[in-house]
């Protein structure tokens, strides 16, 4: 591996090499090739069974690919895993109902030994950034899906991960709430520098948070296409919570509304 | 609320009617009114034999729960120990009590009362063991994922999920052991040892053909075993407050 190539592994968030993944006879990935940069958005869209969740649960370690190298934070998946350096949220919240709001979001920390003070402080300030500071003593069935999902949010990034990990976290949403928890989930991923790499359904969702939107198709299941998301002209940085409104009425907006819909339209002939 | 006491109040009736009206025999059913009068004379020996059966019952619950519980946990942390009890505990649940109690009697004498303790404790290892086993089996593939990614142990695992995840299943079994406890201990008591129990004097009044007496001591058996299911369906309540139902 050349100087250069070394050194920009290290700054990738996320390295995915020749990735295959077979269940049985099922061709669930083929030959994945990917690089997330640091702080980078980036959505993974396609038709049921195009691997996109899979792809997902390899970079997290929880499925191990058949061939190729996954690369995070210029570290192999597992040691990645082991180290805590991503935060995952799923479909479902997955919030142990036995214990309170404040609790669940400081569970990453509870697992790996940190003190009950810095636990304490730090859950704190995580529900302060995802805006539910007040139901912190709650109990999850005491909160609305949308509430849930953000605390599930707030607990993935408790051990301050580089990289967050998202399966459709918005899926089981309804419109309204949804559109308000993709401003948030800029605003926070902004705040936290975290890179993210999200699987969605929704086409509008994947470009309106993304800096790249990643079009899969299933049998097996590959990347077809990349398209530029959300914003071309203006930095992440730059971007309010409350722009995002106004992104969704622009004309780039629809421009890769269209890209990314091709895209699909393209990968299923 | 109300309807189930108006249909009460009117079996009463219709059954008070009927035993005077057709002059049914009190050795076959004696009228409603007669077994109130026998429970009110026989208040203080019901108090009293009440508190005995109670008190087996109890005993017998906490250790069969205690006992039960352990095993669950210990079939759910390894295969081997998993394929060991769960067939001994399924074989438990198929012993009829009443070919227990006896050879419980003659084994441990007929002055004590661990005899009957024994019963109810057997009877209450089963419905306790399945349930728990079952929770603690069942883990949500989404809380399964979590641990993994957050590279938890074993240990955490069972700690964090899996022990909690199983309270209500565990609170279950108890709240339908806990009349099965009474059931245990007032027939425990048909096969002989201290006359101090309600079985006891159920059979003793019914041997002396004071059978309206038989089922004042039966009424008080029923009382009793609805007064163990309040109190495991509130200790479920309690312990699993704050869960969706």
């Amino acid at each position: 591996m050349s100087e250069l190539a070394s050194a920009k592994s290290a700054r990738s968030a996320v390295e995915l090499d020749g990735v295959d993944k077979r269940f049985g006879d099922v061709q669930a990935l083929s030959g994945i090739e990917l690089t997330l940069d640091d702080g980078e958005f980036v959505s993974l869209i396609g038709p049921s069974g195009c691997g996109k969740s899979t792809l997902l649960r390899v970079v997290a370690d929880l499925e191990q690919p058949t061939a190729g190298t996954v690369q995070v934070g210029g570290k192999p998946a597992r040691q990645a895993r082991l180290d805590q350096d991503y935060g995952i949220a799923f479909q479902q919240s997955g919030l142990l109902e036995w214990r309170t709001v404040a609790e669940n979001v400081e569970l990453p920390l509870h697992v790996h030994g940190v003190g009950k003070a810095e636990r304490r402080a730090r859950a704190a300030e995580l529900l302060e950034l995802v805006g539910l500071a007040d139901f912190a003593g709650s109990r999850p069935a005491q909160l609305s899906g949308g509430m849930q999902q953000r605390v599930a949010i707030a607990r993935a990034l408790a051990p301050q991960p580089k990289l967050l990990l998202m399966d459709e976290p918005f899926g089981a949403l309804d419109e309204m709430t949804r559109e308000r928890m993709q401003a948030e989930l800029l605003r926070i991923a902004r705040e936290s520098g975290a890179a993210v790499l999200f699987v969605t359904h929704s086409i509008p969702e994947a470009v309106v948070l993304s800096d790249r939107v990643v079009v899969m198709t299933p049998r097996p299941g590959r990347i077809t296409e990349i398209v530029d998301g959300r914003r071309p002209g203006r930095d992440a940085a730059e971007l309010e919570p409350d722009d995002v409104e106004d992104v969704r009425e622009t004309a780039a907006f629809f421009a890769a509304v269209t890209a990314v819909r091709e895209a699909l339209r393209k990968g299923h002939q | 609320m109300v309807a189930p006491l108006v249909l009460g109040v009117l079996v009463l009736v219709v059954w008070h009617l009927v035993v005077v009206a057709f002059a049914v025999p009190a050795f076959l059913l004696p009228t409603p009114l007669a077994i109130a009068q026998q429970f009110v004379a026989q208040f203080p020996v019901i108090l009293s034999t009440a508190a005995v059966t109670g008190g087996n019952a109890l005993v017998g619950l906490i250790a069969g729960f205690l006992i039960g519980l352990v095993l669950a946990v210990l079939a759910a942390s390894s295969r081997l120990i998993a394929e060991l009890t769960t067939p001994v505990v399924l074989a438990a649940s198929a012993i009829p009590i009443v070919a227990l109690a006896p050879v419980f009697t003659i084994m441990f004498g007929s002055t004590t009362e661990i005899a009957r303790q024994l019963v109810v404790t057997v009877v209450v290892i089963v419905p306790v063991f399945v349930s728990s086993a079952r929770g603690l089996r069942a883990v949500a593939p989404v809380h399964g994922d979590l641990m993994t990614s957050l590279a938890a142990t074993p240990w955490q695992r069972a700690r964090f999920v899996r022990l909690p995840g199983a309270v209500p299943y565990v609170m279950t079994g108890l709240r339908l052991a806990a009349p099965a406890a009474v059931i245990a201990s007032v027939v425990a008591e048909y096969f002989g040892g201290l006359q101090n129990g309600l079985g006891s004097r159920i059979t003793s009044a019914a041997a002396n053909t004071a059978y309206a007496r038989a089922w004042a001591f039966v009424v008080a058996s029923i009382v009793l075993g609805l007064l163990f299911h309040l109190g495991g369906t509130l200790v479920e309540r309690l312990v699993t407050r704050g869960r969706p139902a």
